[in-house]
């Protein structure tokens, strides 16, 4: 595949299918301006095995079981599944924590961000310049050092468990179980037909494989070496995102009544640079470290346990934003993860030689 | 030759390491150790948009990049 297209054309490629998608599974079912969003979704997973029981967002997300697998497939298809771990996996379970938290203050990890403004959401204008000041200050302790250390290889059978973890969501999603909650209402309870939503993931999944696309990566690495093939991947997103909203008519301009989003600027604009600092320090944003939990790499999958449980708290404490605004509790959660994750830039790193 | 190892090191780690190496080896050739498909792409591409010739050799359980400099 990578073969037949130049990388960045098939990239770009791939960015325009993967957000044409995201946009359409708004129509097909998925609450507005959320058709993929891995926060949100790891939030309604995290509420549906009752990690929470905020009522209206538990359910478990097919798209991000596909998007998993999707993953895992390509992985194998293609030679790149190699067991791995050992790289600080701790701190990695605590940045992913402390990303979910930034990201629900704001309501949306960075793929969201870029769809709230394909659906003309301008309170994610201050969210997505979050996400590029976030970046920006892990690029700072990157080039001052800053290493979560070599990973080892590992056991497969170590590399097949978060697959094998997706794959019981899976089988939960579609058996449903008496333990497993389902919001009756709300966000939670709007969704795609499960075989949609699991067909789209895995095309998203693989995608997002063979072009390594990641949405805190790419305004990365433009700042980092003014490279733009991530960076082409996100305007892509972007760009197929639109056209589909134009078509099915979801584009509201605006920055009262949006979907699912909330009008403090400072707080949108601090979450997100929450979520873009520690995805940065993390090497990744959610779907990066979706995708390479599916390859792998044990670290990305401590990490997405650390957001599953990050969304847990978020609901559990009341961190998370309404479209009210932001809650009691959930900027002061902000501010200790930004003391979390600055710590971690400065105390984690090699000395420079 | 300068060898730059960043093998078990995620991204963009090998990139930044690299790209050090690159300014602090100004006009010299570097070989990069790198031990999977991610990192020898991204690594690849810096060095192209430098003017660096790349020649990947594949050694055991990874590559081998060898970046030599064009000739401006």
């Amino acid at each position: 595949m990578n073969r037949v297209l130049a990388p960045k054309t098939f990239m770009i490629v791939a960015g325009l299918v993967g957000g044409a998608l995201a946009s359409f599974m708004t129509y097909l079912g998925n609450p507005a301006n959320m058709g993929l969003c891995i926060a949100c979704f790891t939030r309604d997973i995290a509420g549906a095995l009752g990690l929470h029981r905020a009522a209206t967002v538990q359910y478990l997300r097919p798209e991000i079981m596909g998007i998993a697998l999707g993953a895992f497939l390509s992985a194998l298809i293609f030679g790149e599944f190699r067991a791995r771990g050992g790289s600080a996996p701790l701190v990695r379970f605590f940045l992913g924590a402390f990303f979910m938290i930034g990201a629900l203050v704001f309501l949306g990890c960075p793929v969201r961000v870029v769809l709230r403004l394909a659906g003309g959401d301008l309170n994610a204008v201050a969210g997505l310049a979050g996400v590029m000041a976030g970046a920006l200050a892990g690029i700072y302790f990157l080039k001052q050092g800053f290493n979560l250390g070599r990973w080892q290889p590992t056991y497969t059978a170590a590399g097949w468990l978060m697959p094998l973890f997706m794959l019981g969501l899976l089988l939960l999603a579609i058996f449903r179980p008496a333990f497993i909650l389902f919001s009756k209402e709300g966000p939670g309870a709007a969704h795609a037909l499960l075989g949609v939503s699991l067909v789209a993931g895995l095309i998203i999944g693989f995608l997002a494989q063979r072009t390594r696309m990641c949405f805190v990566g790419g305004w990365r690495d433009l700042f980092l070496v003014k490279d733009t093939y991530l960076f082409s991947g996100i305007a892509a997103f972007f760009v197929g995102a639109l056209l589909v909203n134009a078509i099915i008519g979801k584009i509201h301009i605006g920055f009262m009544g949006q979907p699912a989003a909330q009008t403090n600027q400072l707080w949108n604009f601090l979450g997100m640079a929450l979520a873009g600092l520690t995805a940065t320090l993390m090497g990744g944003c959610p779907l990066r470290q979706t995708v390479l939990a599916s390859e792998g790499d044990t670290d990305a999958g401590v990490a997405i346990m650390g957001m599953l449980a990050g969304t847990a708290f978020a609901h559990n404490f009341q961190l998370a934003s309404s479209p009210q605004g932001p809650s009691a509790y959930g900027p002061v959660a902000v501010i200790i993860g930004l003391v979390f994750a600055v710590a971690v830039g400065l105390f984690m790193r090699e000395s420079v030689d | 030759m300068v060898e730059v190892d960043v093998r078990g090191l995620s991204c963009p780690i090998p990139v930044v390491k690299t790209k050090k190496a690159m300014e602090q080896n100004p006009g010299q050739p570097l070989a990069v150790l790198t031990d999977n498909e991610t990192s020898k792409e991204n690594v690849s591409r810096l060095a192209g948009s430098r003017g660096y010739q790349i020649q990947v050799e594949k050694v055991g359980g990874g590559y081998r990049l060898l970046l030599t400099p064009g000739k401006n």
